[in-house]
């Protein structure tokens, strides 16, 4: 399949036409519960996302901080499966054919449902890409091979300790996009310095063509303009689970207008990356 | 399965034990566990740090500690000659200072100035804490706030060796918990820390490099069993969490085909009763904290918590070699019950004056159900890896009887 005929492809040609940057939005899978995550993630697209990444929600993500940690948990206590993720995708693909969606999460739940069975239902379903925190390329095949021949992209995560002697590596196997990991650090913690990861893009560029993401750490629309100056898209996930967090009742139930809050904010991110100057094409 | 021509051969150069083990880290971490992985292959082939590694054993851990004739319950028992490797003798305690002296002299060969660690019981922590008092290095420990409470007697020793105690809140406040945090710290500390794994587990080469530190042990079980008894032992048997202390004394009999070899996991309530923490029993492969290997997990994939009496056999996990060496058959995998080891516990400090930790009470409660059927001039040498001092609270409550702390 040619970058063209994937969503993810269609969706960066389609940016780089309108020479803006993209914003992807990342929140979990039944989060707080499936009802209020179907809503999330219906409204998405309408209040400015433009790629998907949704997370597959598992006890023990190491690499996240404790917001996408603790949205895992509730998704997980309100029943939660890797299943009802892929059913959930299939739903809303009913209702959006253009917008992609990347699953985000760590490979166990995968291994144990099988990576035959799984990359063939993400297939069934709808899903464009997967971001696998825990299957570093040394451990990627088992999974990688069955999902490229579903047609799903393997999107890889770069950090600021890949030098160049790792990039190649990383980059070999990648599709869709690159996904740079601004700080050594785990999610929503600190923010990057901007010149420090313009100079790390450029690295980048020297060993792959795909678009780069660039996430860890964006919480505000200026942040995320900031980030889609230098960048082809801006991630922002924990100050979105963030939202959600903070409009819980004492019983863990979403309060009225919780979705609102959170379409609002990505709204606004959206917005901050519409007037971004993209000086990196 | 195909019979190997040795057991002692892995992992290979991408450190998997069959299926098993592996680097199964975020991308932040890999050039962390490649340096790490090269840093640890030049020192494995260099005699000077070997020299430095058993000048230490010998003059700061009390090494090699003995091997010792369990006279009475041999008798008791009514079979088996039984010896016990008196781990529980070294300094802190436990064998985990094997692995912590090993781990720090590497760390200091790579310019490492930070030290991090996760405990459950505590024992690797203190033996961490440890290691950083005597060369001067600055500790963090990331302990479950469960843990923290079971454990008091340990936060203190850490906090009087100078290390920071973490508590940690996030998932249910455990080992695996705390191993999740730690792998955050050195996520975000990439530059000048170095991560001190307490067990047999992670990813490469953590559980190869473990493996042959503790491999101590065993190296001087075959030395003094020859001493004592003129030929090699008939049995092994050590309990096992992750399962360091029986690598430790199992990997270098490995190839012994004659030396029946036995790890005994912890069976907490009962294994039928899905409140447990014998992976390999009760679990199924998974990937987890780096490696495959056998978890606890439910349906989904989602991991759970464990089960046992003993804090330091409470990890839903096992190190990947043990779940090669499972599938393989050539170490046989038990389980015991918490009640079992409390028994056990209170029967070698009666009839032995030792007070084994909870961890081995589960080796010995295993010795005391087949020693008896096995002849009079069966050798068999049991792992005591740490001592009870730490437990005699928790038992007394378990007991009923009210100790004040």
């Amino acid at each position: 399949m040619t970058d063209l005929e994937t969503r993810i492809g269609k969706r960066f040609a389609a940016l780089k036409a309108e020479r803006r940057a993209g914003l992807v939005t990342f929140v979990t899978a039944g989060d707080p519960d499936l009802e209020t995550s179907k809503e999330i993630l219906f409204g998405l697209p309408g209040a400015g996302a433009d790629l998907i990444e949704l997370g597959m929600p598992f006890s023990d993500p190491m690499a996240d901080g404790p917001a996408i940690q603790a949205s895992s948990l509730r998704a997980l206590k309100n029943g939660m499966t890797l299943k009802k993720t892929l059913d959930l995708v299939a739903e809303f693909r009913k209702t959006d054919n253009d917008t992609p969606v990347v699953l985000m999460g760590y490979y166990n739940p995968i291994y144990i449902l099988g990576v035959d069975a799984f990359a063939a239902e993400a297939q069934a379903a709808g899903v464009d890409g997967l971001i696998i925190v825990d299957l570093p390329p040394e451990e990627v095949d088992e999974l990688w091979q069955p999902a490229r021949a579903a047609g799903i992209d393997f999107i890889f995560l770069t950090a600021p300790t890949s030098d160049d002697a790792r990039l190649p590596v990383i980059v070999k196997r990648a599709s869709g996009f690159i996904y740079y990991v601004s700080i050594t650090g785990i999610t929503g913690t600190r923010s990057a310095d901007i010149a420090d990861v313009g100079v790390a893009l450029k690295r980048i560029c020297k060993h792959t063509e795909l678009p780069i993401a660039v996430g860890f750490g964006i919480k505000t629309p200026e942040q995320a303009a900031e980030i889609a100056s230098v960048a082809d898209a801006a991630v922002v996930g924990s100050a979105l689970v963030d939202i959600i967090a903070a409009n819980l009742d004492p019983d863990g139930r979403p309060k009225e207008g919780v979705v609102e809050k959170l379409l609002g904010l990505v709204a606004d991110l959206s917005a901050g990356i519409g007037g971004a100057d993209k000086k990196v094409a | 399965m195909t019979k190997l021509n040795t057991y002692r051969a892995g992992p290979d150069e991408a450190g998997h034990f069959g299926i098993y083990g592996g680097r199964f880290v975020a991308e932040t971490l890999m050039p962390l566990i490649l340096e790490v992985e090269k840093a640890y292959a030049v020192a494995k082939d260099d005699p000077a740090f070997w020299d430095e590694f058993h000048s230490q054993m010998k003059h700061y851990v009390g090494r090699p500690s003995p091997l010792y004739f369990a006279r009475r319950l041999t008798e008791l028992f009514g079979g088996a000659k039984v010896y016990f490797k008196r781990d529980e003798l070294n300094h802190t305690g436990a064998h985990k200072i094997n692995n912590t002296i090993g781990q720090i002299l590497l760390a200091r060969r790579m310019g490492k100035t930070r030290v991090i660690a996760e405990t459950g019981a505590g024992q690797h922590g203190v033996a961490t804490a440890t290691v950083c008092a005597l060369f001067d290095i600055p500790c963090v420990v990331y302990m479950g706030e469960t843990d923290i409470e079971r454990q008091s007697p340990n936060v203190f020793r850490m906090k009087l060796l100078g290390a920071d105690i973490v508590p940690v809140t996030a998932g249910t406040g455990t080992l695996k918990d705390a191993m999740n945090e730690a792998l955050r710290d050195w996520v975000a500390n990439v530059e000048n820390t170095f991560y001190i794994i307490g067990t047999v587990a992670g990813p490469h080469p953590y559980p190869a490099m473990v493996r042959d530190f503790q491999a101590v042990i065993g190296n001087e079980v075959r030395e003094q069993i020859q001493e004592a008894e003129g030929r090699k032992p008939d049995s092994l048997v050590a309990c096992i969490g992750g399962g360091s202390n029986a690598m430790g004394l199992f990997h270098p009999f490995l190839d012994d085909e004659d030396v029946r070899i036995i790890g005994v996991e912890a069976a907490g309530h009962g294994i039928e009763t899905g409140e447990h923490c014998a992976s390999l029993t009760g679990g199924k492969p998974g990937v987890l904290h780096g490696n495959r290997t056998y978890l606890l997990q439910t349906d989904d994939g989602q991991i759970l918590d464990g089960h046992s009496i003993s804090a330091g056999l409470d990890y839903p996990g096992i190190g990947p070699e043990h779940s090669w060496l499972f599938d393989n058959g050539r170490v046989e995998y038990v389980s015991v019950t918490d009640k079992e080891a409390l028994d056990a516990f209170q029967l070698c400090t009666k009839m032995e004056g030792i007070i084994p930790a909870l961890e081995p009470a589960h080796a010995l409660a295993h010795v005391a159900k087949i020693a008896g059927d096995l002849p009079k001039d069966h050798l068999m040498v049991m792992n005591m890896c740490g001592r009870g001092d730490k437990d005699v609270f928790a038992v007394a409550r378990l007991l009923g009887i009210e100790v004040s702390q």
